[in-house]
């Protein structure tokens, strides 16, 4: 076929070829999804903040190597004479877009307006009390109690330029729930390394390289022009990498990872993901919903966790339905969290002999029926995850029943706390472990246990994970996470299953790798 | 005449008010948007608040009405994606599907009338035995498959035609811009353009064949070779007019279709018309922009029936008096 095709080819009018390719620096960038908005407070979501990243800067920010690294601010650290305040101490002659110099001032504005309450950024500030401009370049943020870990909280808040704000009439978030759309959602004054040409929400982003970046000359800056399509269809959008229409490739369809390997002219970088995939079970409950067990609720009991534990053959997960491309894990956190030890991380062996033993003990020799909601639009084949966890779990004497639908009504009803068992994937923006214990272990408060749907509440747990915020000790701190993680492992409260692995693909002439966080710092990007 | 207009309006208001109703229902199965519209760190609280404001806790009866007592007016609320309103975000993409749907509805017609002729004539040539097995390709081949082969092949291997998008673009109005005036926006028109019209291009075709064949066995076209008209003038003044009257019927009805089934092309090539955005709308929950799209596919498809219906009652004086008698 591919024979017959070039031969036919050959000799056909050059007119119809597409344009060369484009000048060696502009860099054509597709993704699945496109950035919602460029209000940089108003939305707390991925891609948004990966196109965020090329326009405006934060204080500080997580480099390729997910290492934090100084943006507007050079310097920070807590003040000797109170634990509760952080000092930031600022660049200088760092100036936005339109010329104006930036200052403590547009800091202050930034948090100001970021904590308002349109602004989906505010629960990551909600422990600072006050940020105040003690002289141009030096900001001072008082916090509620002391908050060791304040900057891992700022890597993806952006500075704005207040005057520019108060001229355009944006000093507040695009209210996205009530349909506003205000200057700021396409037009951008930042003090990134890109300056905005011109946008078309869902079709073309162009950005041009910012001359008077404060980092131009610390960075490679090797790209002039940056053109950024969102393509949907993942056939599309290899296809479109494969025909030289795009230069680099995020969300790779991993169906495709080996094909786009093997072009002349494109290489597939991989990277461990922030973001870890797992099993939730409610073992709160009296009895399950889904069960053909009555009166007694099987999750409740350890052993038969255990079981479930030992079913799941997660190499076979990741040698047959991911292709390869996970990491199998033992722990929900990737190895660049504060926290995380090969060890904890460390997959249970697979014994399906012992776990039938282990619910024979629990009073389930011929196993029980519990439904598996799963999505099948949001995770890596989460689908297919799913279908081959439900042989496994056959394979014990668990008559699993698979529900997989979207997204949207999966996380709908596990917010309702309606769901036995179910699929999960969480990431760790913070890059911390407390991130962790309090969305997904913690005791389920008002405002503790977010996401936990389990109905696990252990008082030690909790008194550990609650010391965590305030504790500026960082040895005691670290002692208090590793006791955390030995009491969620020892109850198994979830069945890990894998860690999540990014591809990126690129033409081969391109120096850049992957980014755990999936924020292409392009600045970082330069040419062979 | 004008009773049975009016009986034709009412009949049409119903069926967009059930066509408004059952979307609306369905939205109660499509999930909540609320997980979409915030990040994973918002508070129950948050949550309701917002639920609240969006006023999705109100009963479903309250929220219909109040859809279409804002729908008459032209008012669509504001989609949750976008953060825009919806009749804005619509005329804006809309553009970009009529163009598409335009020219692959010209592909399919001007080939479909060709071939089938062309096929009807020469009924057992081989080059038409060809052409009828290779129709059966175009019925039976999924859309997106036809168009992720068509990208292979020719944005691929042979890199004549991009693969995605709609290229240069000119703006000639507040909200119209144009892929017609540039040679990127009429190369990125090509592959989707087939990729909508082939299904179409066959029916057309087959249709005409069987027609053509049907007129040429009449006894009019016998009295006119008797007459020693010309072949050419047989073939197409006498035969082709006649053939042509359920062709255009058809090719109202499906222009319906083509702009409704533009979904899938532009999904496959990233065409930025009403179809993606639709695509996308279902998997944010965006319940205004779906209820509105909804609407105006259906509005369109009713407006064709509507037009076709009222031609063949000026056309078709038989109708009349069958109608009348009918109508007793």
């Amino acid at each position: 076929m591919k024979r017959f095709i070039r031969s036919v080819s050959t000799g056909v009018a050059v007119t119809l070829m597409l344009s060369a390719a484009a000048s060696a620096e502009t860099l054509r960038w597709a993704s699945a999804g496109d950035s919602l908005t460029f209000d940089p407070h108003s939305q707390n979501h991925g891609m948004t903040h990966a196109v965020a990243h090329q326009l405006y800067n934060p204080l500080v920010y997580l480099d390729m190597d997910s290492a934090m690294q100084p943006g507007l601010a050079t310097e920070w650290g807590i003040l000797d004479s109170d634990p509760n305040v952080w000092e930031f101490k600022l660049r200088q002659g760092v100036t936005f877009h339109n010329g104006a110099p930036f200052t403590a001032e547009d800091v202050v504005f930034s948090f100001q307006r970021a904590q308002h309450a349109n602004s989906d950024m505010r629960t990551l500030i909600s422990s600072i009390a006050e940020v105040t401009a003690v002289d141009n370049y030096t900001v001072h943020m008082r916090t509620n109690g002391p908050n060791p870990l304040l900057p891992n909280n700022l890597t993806n808040l952006f500075i704005m330029n207040k005057a520019w704000a108060e001229a355009n009439n944006v000093t507040t978030p695009q209210d996205y729930s009530a349909g506003e759309e205000n200057y700021a959602v396409r037009n951008v004054n930042g003090t990134g390394p890109f300056r905005l040409v011109s946008r078309d929400p869902d079709v073309r982003t162009e950005m041009v390289r910012n001359e008077d970046y404060w980092g131009r000359d610390m960075f490679p800056m090797g790209i002039t022009r940056i053109v950024h399509t969102p393509i949907q269809s993942a056939a599309t959008r290899a296809a479109a990498l494969l025909s030289g229409e795009i230069d680099f490739l995020q969300d790779v369809p991993v169906q495709d990872i080996t094909r786009l390997n093997n072009a002349a002219n494109i290489r597939v970088a991989t990277g461990p993901e922030n973001r870890t995939i797992f099993f939730g079970m409610d073992q709160g409950r009296d009895e399950l919903r889904t069960s053909n067990v009555k009166g007694a609720n099987p999750f409740a009991d350890k052993r038969v966790r255990q079981a479930m534990n030992m079913a799941i053959n997660r190499q076979a997960i990741q040698q047959v339905v991911m292709r390869g491309q996970s990491t199998p894990a033992g722990m929900i956190a990737p190895s660049f969290v504060n926290g995380y030890t090969t060890e904890l991380d460390t997959v249970p062996a697979t014994n399906v002999q012992q776990a039938r033993a282990l619910l024979a003990e629990a009073g389930y020799p011929n196993g029980f029926q519990v439904t598996l909601t799963c999505t099948n639009d949001r995770y890596t084949n989460d689908e297919a995850l799913c279908q081959a966890v439900t042989g496994m779990l056959g394979q014990i004497g668990i008559a699993v029943r698979l529900d997989a639908r979207a997204n949207s009504i999966h996380f709908a009803e596990l917010q309702q706390g309606v769901l036995d068992f179910y699929l999960l994937g969480w990431s760790v923006p913070t890059l911390d472990s407390h991130y962790v214990f309090d969305f997904l272990v913690e005791t389920k408060t008002e405002n503790t246990g977010a996401w936990n749907f389990t109905g696990f509440s252990n008082a030690e747990f909790d008194r550990l994970s609650r010391s965590l915020p305030t504790q500026t000790d960082l040895n005691a701190r670290n002692d208090a996470i590793a006791r955390a993680w030995e009491i969620m492992q020892d109850e198994v409260v979830y069945l890990p299953v894998h860690h999540q692995v990014l591809n990126w693909a690129m033409r081969t002439n391109i120096n850049f790798d992957v980014q755990s966080q999936n924020q292409p710092m392009l600045k970082y990007l330069s040419y062979n | 005449m004008i009773a049975m207009l009016i009986r034709r309006i009412i009949q049409a208001v119903v069926v967009m008010l059930v066509v408004a109703f059952i979307s609306f229902s369905l939205f109660q199965f499509v999930g909540d948007p609320i997980n979409n519209m915030v990040g994973q760190e918002a508070s129950q609280q948050d949550r309701e608040e917002l639920r609240e404001r969006l006023g999705l806790n109100d009963a479903i009866p309250i929220q219909f009405m109040r859809f279409v007592g804002n729908a008459v007016q032209g008012e669509f609320g504001i989609s949750y994606r976008m953060a825009r309103p919806v009749s804005d975000v619509i005329m804006e993409r809309l553009p970009a599907t009529l163009e598409l749907a335009f020219v692959s509805g010209l592909f399919a017609l001007t080939l479909g009338i060709g071939l089938g002729v062309y096929t009807a004539l020469r009924r057992n040539g081989w080059l038409s035995n060809f052409i009828m097995s290779a129709s059966l390709v175009g019925v039976s081949l999924p859309t997106f498959l036809i168009g992720i082969l068509l990208i292979y092949v020719f944005a691929v291997e042979l890199s004549w035609l991009p693969s995605f998008g709609r290229g240069e673009t000119v703006r000639i109005s507040d909200n119209w811009t144009t892929g017609f005036l540039t040679a990127s926006g009429l190369q990125s028109l090509i592959l989707p353009a087939i990729t909508l019209g082939l299904f179409q291009l066959t029916l057309i075709m087959r249709l005409v064949r069987a027609e053509m064949l049907e007129v040429l066995r009449t006894d009019y076209i016998k009295f006119a070779r008797a007459r020693g008209l010309k072949q050419r003038s047989i073939h197409f003044h006498h035969a082709l007019k006649n053939t042509m009257l359920p062709v255009i019927t058809i090719t109202g009805l499906q222009l319906g279709s083509i702009i409704a089934f533009a979904i899938i092309t532009e999904t496959v090539f990233q065409w930025p018309g009403v179809g993606l955005l639709f695509i996308n709308a279902i998997r944010f929950v965006d319940i205004p922009f779906m209820s509105a799209y909804l609407l105006v596919i259906a509005l369109i498809f009713v407006v064709i029936n509507f037009i076709v219906d009222m031609l063949y009652f000026v056309v078709d004086p038989r109708l009349r008096v069958v109608k009348r008698s009918a109508g007793r």
